[in-house]
């Protein structure tokens, strides 16, 4: 196709999409209105099935497939970066050597770590109760854990965290949103229905199934960012030569 | 005085996506990019949803400007190792 074609194509498409979403805009309620049909049912239920947070009774309850769509997408991209991102033949791994961090940044980050990773617990304990839950805490939790990177070095970060494990951490919790699925369908409803007690409206062991799902994502989120990070920082920090080909050009100098 | 906030919010948060698009250097380009998260967060919170606002907060301005970086200085790094073998000629 010559370039000519092309813009025309991209100019159609892009007015099609422009005509298409000022239709939609224009047909919108107006901005911070009183009616939210969808809301106030979203709540109803939410309270008839004795959760607190409303998002997590759609998140885990009421829209429950969706989030696994949405888990799947995450464990399915961490995947994609582990076999991308691996050590290939042609390259080799250097420890780095350690550096000297300001004792300032060391006390800052050694002292926020222990509190950051207990926020990102509790953000997934209570994602039935309050705002939060699985997927906000698990990269709280993930994230915090880096923070001894940035205390200490590299070779801390990856005494605390066998990026192996957390990979199996990863799985076992998509593996676990299925199987409560397939709970729900076998204890007689439907793939995903909540078929737990309901317990009392916010306490922590309310919701039915909500908390557990909500574990589930938990785990998996938590695992697949550390596992993502464990990638970037290992080709960051560690993996040398390959790729562009700084080896290869070395064996054409040897050979001229 | 809501309108006001979200207003301020909206402002700031244009503000920060343009510098983002403006800043060439992609190390700094993290950061902005960290700022334009955090402004972000701020409208999820003023327009009443904190588990967007969260979501926001760790991803965007944490997670995200994190592996920017990291991946600029494999590529920093990349270029050095090449210097290096060139040297000898």
């Amino acid at each position: 196709m010559s370039k000519k074609a092309r813009l025309w194509l991209l100019a159609v498409g892009g007015i099609g999409v422009a005509v298409l979403l000022a239709f939609a805009v224009f047909d919108l309620p107006g901005f911070g209105g009183t009616s939210h049909p969808y809301g106030d049912r979203a709540v109803r239920s939410a309270l008839a099935r004795h959760t607190a947070n409303a998002i997590s009774s759609v998140n885990f309850d009421q829209r429950a497939f969706d989030t696994l769509g949405e888990e799947s997408i995450l464990f399915a991209a961490v995947l994609g970066t582990v076999v991308l991102l691996r050590e290939t033949r042609d390259e080799h791994s250097e420890p780095p050597e350690p550096v000297h961090v300001d004792p300032p940044v060391r006390r800052y980050a050694l002292i926020t770590l222990p509190v950051t990773l207990l926020i990102g617990l509790y953000v997934i304990a209570h994602g039935q109760l309050s705002p939060g839950g699985g997927f906000q805490g698990g990269v709280i939790a993930a994230t915090a854990l880096h923070l001894l990177y940035i205390a200490v070095d590299y070779k801390a970060l990856e005494h605390i965290r066998p990026a192996a494990a957390y990979a199996v951490a990863d799985a076992a919790g998509e593996a676990a949103y299925v199987l409560l699925g397939t709970a729900g369908l076998l204890a007689g409803s439907a793939f995903l229905a909540n078929f737990l007690p309901y317990g009392t409206l916010n306490t922590l062991s309310s919701g039915g199934t909500v908390p557990l799902l909500n574990a589930a994502i938990g785990v998996e989120v938590a695992g697949a960012i550390v596992v993502l990070l464990a990638r970037f920082l290992d080709q960051a920090l560690e993996i040398e030569g390959g790729g562009a080909g700084g080896p290869r050009r070395h064996d054409e100098e040897g050979r001229r | 005085m809501a309108d006001l906030l979200i207003v301020l919010a909206l402002t700031l948060v244009v503000a920060a996506a343009t510098a983002a698009v403006f800043t060439r250097n992609p190390a700094r380009q993290a950061l902005v990019l960290a700022l334009l998260g955090l402004a972000l967060a701020v409208v999820f919170t003023v327009l009443q949803s904190p588990d967007v606002a969260l979501s926001q907060l760790a991803v965007g301005s944490a997670l995200t400007p994190l592996m920017l970086l990291l991946a600029v200085r494999k590529v920093r790094g990349r270029g050095r190792h090449d210097g290096r073998a060139r040297e000898p000629r």
